[in-house]
């Protein structure tokens, strides 16, 4: 420490010019030896001016007196040792110097202060309300006097109510006494950094509450249907709107940006009744798609048989008996020359079929006779 | 001598600090302050008013005798009052369980502090009057309108008279929701439960119902349409239709070869067949 071999220094004030050269190198005995780096320049004046009044060694007794004090106090690490002489050199450094300088610097350091992108900062001044700056760089009176406040004035915050994920539940009860499973989330920010610190406790959970509540009022005048299907976007807007109406009310300082349904649906122990309507629409649907393809497979059929009778008879008007032998006599042709043939003459003979063995015949002899072979039976006939 | 006047300044600044520091309180934007004298309280500072703007209100520094007098802090920002879910019988004897929320304001500190001294003790008084206001009003609708009790005067007519009450202890009720309303667990819940399965499989039946309905208005339809369709055409000349049609059938028919046909021999077809004319 610089002034611990300092004793000499102390002997160089009060025996003037004994000889001890300090080691800082000083001039000896007849100049005013230079103490220590600090010293120097104001030295001499200081000296002179004690020296004329006589009162150096007061003010150098008093600091020697007023240090080993505070040393006492700070534990008496030094103890008694550097007791007589630990302070001698003290006078020499500037201490309210160095006590403004840190005074000064604790006092810029909290005179200014800096926001961030998307932050507002709050200043009061004795807790009182003064302004509110943007991002950038501030001044402000000394810690005391005014307080920052910073808020993350830009970010969107979310507050999710209702996990969504299946494990737990979100049950309300809607206007037609169903119960709907619901998740949803709020997307927020702050309107007003100000009212948002002063106006209100717990921000967060107020935009909680208020989100719940005003969706347990709109759920509450939806039907279950609506709330899970159609309505659903209409429901989060009026949420939306509600929970910024509630919001308004406390003064709260906050924006509500959106309100996100993430789910809606039917609670996991009636799942399966839910699914069964949707399979009976299936159903019904698969119904009505079998019926349109058996109506158009009739209407087909019905617009080729008539189109196809309306050509014939179109011919068949112009040479009505002709036409008529003709495809009878055709059709007979492709009848009878593909099917087994029996004639009976005789009128009044009781004819016995042995329709057993004519099936047989016709098993064994699968050609058919051709249509000439035809034979007369006088009683029975059979194909061959 | 100069340097004991200095130190003497000094010592004087350091005692005049120490005085000020106890002489002045510094009340936040967000806190009203009651100070009292020997326990007995003489002022209030900075209590709210309504519409009020911020650096304009009584916050920032106040005086105060040292030692005699001493300051107390109230919470001047909006506060939450979370009640424990009431259960609610309706007049319909269907059971509820609701929770609700109130948020309040002290509007007068004094008051809050003479009749019940501390915050906590305020939400206690408050939450026990929200809670059996709740119930009583709300022990009095019918199970629907409970579901959204917004909808009537219910809820303002809680909150007046919560306010009422809470205006003897210097609060103030700014708004009364209900956060939830549910079906207590266990019987009531599953026979909602159960409730809404069968309407689901009542309109799973409906609609499956309603889907084989159309289905079969459209067959019967284009039936129809195809006969009006074949009559119209057939209808020109039904002797003709009969005879074209028994020819087509004759062909389907006996289209398989293992058919067995009994003639006589005066059949059209064999006319020509027995040679005399």
């Amino acid at each position: 420490m610089p002034w611990q071999n300092n004793e000499d220094g102390d002997d160089n004030k009060n025996g003037r010019g004994s000889g001890k050269k300090s080691p800082w190198g000083g001039g000896d005995g007849g100049k005013v030896p230079p103490k220590n780096p600090w010293g120097d320049p104001p030295r001499p004046v200081r000296d002179d001016d004690r020296v004329r009044t006589g009162g150096t060694a007061d003010f150098d007794d008093f600091i020697r007196r007023s240090q080993e004090k505070l040393r006492g106090l700070g534990g008496g690490g030094a103890g008694g040792g550097s007791g007589s002489g630990g302070g001698g050199s003290r006078p020499n450094i500037p201490w309210g110097l160095i006590a403004g300088a840190v005074v000064l610097v604790g006092l810029a350091s909290t005179s200014a202060y800096q926001v961030g992108a998307g932050e507002r900062a709050v200043v009061t001044r004795f807790g009182q309300y003064s302004s509110t700056s943007g991002p950038g760089f501030h001044l402000k009176l000394p810690s005391p006097l005014d307080e920052v406040q910073k808020v993350k004035f830009e970010d969107i915050r979310t507050t999710e109510i209702g996990a969504g994920d299946g494990e737990s539940e979100n049950l309300m009860i809607t206007g037609d006494q169903n119960i709907i499973d619901i998740a949803y989330t709020v997307r927020w920010r702050i309107r007003s950094a100000e009212q948002f610190l002063f106006q209100v406790t717990d921000p967060e959970g107020t935009v909680r509450d208020a989100t719940e509540s005003a969706m347990r009022e709109m759920i509450g005048r939806a039907t279950l249907n609506n709330a899970i299907g159609p309505e659903r976007a209409a429901i989060a807007e009026q949420v939306r709107e509600r929970v910024q109406e509630i919001l308004d009310s406390y003064g709260a300082g906050i924006i509500v940006q959106g309100l996100d349904i993430k789910q809606a649906d039917p609670p996991a122990a009636v799942d399966e009744a839910f699914k069964d309507v949707s399979a009976a629409q299936q159903d019904a649907q698969q119904f009505l798609n079998q019926a349109r393809a058996y109506s158009e497979q009739v209407q087909a059929q019905a617009a080729g048989a008539t189109a196809a009778f309306d050509k014939v008879y179109e011919q068949y008007r112009l040479a009505p008996v002709v036409t008529r032998k003709r495809m009878y006599m055709e059709t007979m042709e492709q009848v009878l020359s593909k099917v087994d043939k029996t004639i009976l003459e005789a009128p009044g003979v009781q004819a016995y079929l042995p329709l057993p063995e004519l099936r047989r015949g016709a098993q064994a002899a699968p050609p058919p006779a051709p249509a000439a072979a035809a034979e007369p039976a006088p009683a029975q006939g059979a194909t061959r | 001598m100069n340097m004991r006047a200095l130190t003497i300044g000094g010592a004087g600044l350091l005692l005049l600090l120490l005085l000020l520091s106890l002489s002045l309180f510094k009340v936040n934007e967000d806190q009203q302050a009651i100070i009292l004298q020997l326990g007995k309280p003489v002022a209030t500072v900075n209590t709210y008013k309504p519409n009020e703007v911020f650096g304009e209100t009584g916050a920032g520094l106040v005086l105060k005798t040292p030692f005699v007098q001493n300051a107390i802090f109230v919470n001047k920002r909006v506060m939450s009052l979370d009640i424990p879910p009431q259960t609610v019988l309706s007049t319909d004897q269907l059971r509820l369980v609701v929770d609700a929320f109130a948020r309040f304001r002290i509007v007068d500190p004094l008051r809050m502090y003479q009749t019940v001294r501390t915050e906590e003790r305020l939400q206690e008084e408050l939450s026990r009057i929200l809670s059996s206001r709740l119930r009583n009003e709300l022990g009095t609708q019918r199970f629907d309108a409970l579901l959204s009790p917004e909808r009537g005067y219910m809820m303002n007519s809680i909150q007046d008279a919560v306010n009422r009450s809470a205006k003897a202890y210097g609060a103030e009720i700014i708004d009364v929701r209900i956060k939830r309303a549910d079906l207590p667990p266990g019987t009531p819940l599953e026979a909602a439960y159960e409730r809404m399965r069968t309407a689901r499989q009542q309109e799973a039946l409906t609609i499956r119902a309603q889907g084989a309905k159309e289905a079969q208005i459209l067959r019967a339809t284009a039936d129809a349409e195809a006969a009006r369709v074949y009559a119209e055409s057939f209808g020109k000349d039904p002797e003709f239709y009969s005879f074209y049609r028994a020819m087509q059938a004759y062909r389907t028919t006996f289209n398989e070869g293992n058919s067995s046909v009994v003639l006589s021999p005066g059949n059209e077809f064999l006319r020509e067949f027995q040679g005399r004319r």
